[in-house]
């Protein structure tokens, strides 16, 4: 849901990265938020297990600069990737502006990644949402694994319609501003349709 | 999209502003923060410091996600308020409708108190934003929006330099 404030001239729009378990969204953030000048970036809150899991979510605001007069500011946030965090994960998704989903792209997290963009379209239909209607980017991440599956067959099992699909490497940046640029720029192409 | 945008128009900001003081000082609240469902920040006023409102304002929109939750699990709809008890500063959070009424608090005031006055000003504010709601869904139809006309060059320009 995007909020428009005309007195300090503001827009605001909620990004959501999605994916299956330690497949890199907070990471991604991580990445982000250590390549962000101070003064355009907010806290990053994780609110992480002991272990250094995803227990709710992670958040950080971003402000990309002014558009019209209109600061842009963009809050990301990440979900659990653990199954049995299903409840938490769906509250996440509420008001969600866009969606990025990371895919893990080692072999033997395919089923993983299948079950979680199920289960993705499952948690925005209950908001009524459609993905194929939502602003929405494909991030192939962990590219530089031995084990990794041809990105252009992990684009034919889960590229939904015709999305940006960007390969990654969270874990050294590559791929991440990629990712973060094509889901603004879809949020704010919505935003002038709308 | 599914989800519809709020337009915050500045006539109601200052009106909201205006309100949110008087809830300040009515309660003897050292900060008082409205927040969207979402965890979008509205409005604050009061006795800012150092404090991380943005964060502040998602971390009390999840908090209130999770406690709905376990609301639902249990068969209620929601809890309309949470409190939050530390030694020296307390927080008491009102659902109204779409948006949360968050009240910082220390031993200068009272739960009890806080709980009055907000509960006081929670019609007043659903009746607002009713009709911040209907104004905004107006908004959006006369292509009144601010980036109804914006380009592709504009869009492109946020991300030239980085």
């Amino acid at each position: 849901m995007t909020f428009i404030n005309y007195a300090s001239r503001e827009i605001n729009c909620k990004i959501v990265y999605y994916g299956p378990g330690l497949c890199g969204k907070t990471t991604n953030l991580q990445y982000i938020y250590d390549s962000t000048a101070p003064q355009a970036k907010g806290k990053l809150i994780s609110l992480a297990t002991e272990a250094d899991r995803t227990l709710f979510f992670d958040f950080m605001p971003l402000e990309l600069g002014t558009v019209r007069g209109f600061k842009t500011r963009f809050h990301l946030y990440t979900v659990p990737g653990q199954v049995f965090y299903e409840a938490s994960r769906k509250l996440i998704l509420k008001g969600v502006d866009g969606v990025v989903f990371v895919a893990d792209s080692q072999e033997e997290r395919m089923d993983a990644n299948i079950e979680s963009l199920y289960n993705l379209e499952e948690n925005l239909r209950t908001y009524g949402y459609e993905l194929n209607k939502l602003p929405y980017v494909l991030q192939l991440n962990k590219r530089d694994l031995p084990n990794v599956i041809p990105s252009q067959d992990l684009a034919v099992e889960l590229q939904r319609k015709g999305e940006p699909v960007i390969e990654a490497v969270a874990s050294t940046g590559a791929g991440v501003f990629d990712t973060l640029k094509a889901v603004a720029k879809l949020v704010l192409t919505e935003l002038r349709k709308s | 999209m599914a989800n519809s945008s709020i337009v915050l128009q500045e006539s109601r900001y200052h009106h909201i502003k205006a309100m949110l003081a008087r809830l300040r000082l009515d309660s003897s609240a050292r900060l008082v923060v409205l927040v969207d469902k979402d965890g979008q920040q509205i409005a604050v006023h009061g006795e800012l410091g150092n404090l991380d409102t943005t964060s502040l304002a998602s971390l009390a929109a999840g908090n209130v996600a999770a406690t709905g939750g376990m609301a639902k699990l249990i068969g209620e709809n929601e809890f309309p308020t949470l409190s939050h008890e530390g030694e020296k500063e307390s927080i008491h959070i009102s659902v109204v409708g779409r948006v949360l009424l968050l009240v910082v608090f220390d031993d200068r005031s009272s739960l009890g108190l806080v709980k009055l006055r907000s509960k006081q000003m929670s019609h007043e504010l659903a009746k607002i934003f009713l009709e911040i709601e209907q104004e905004s869904a107006a908004a959006a139809t006369t292509a009144a929006l601010p980036f109804a006309g914006i380009t592709d060059e504009e869009i492109d320009s946020l991300f030239s330099p980085a």
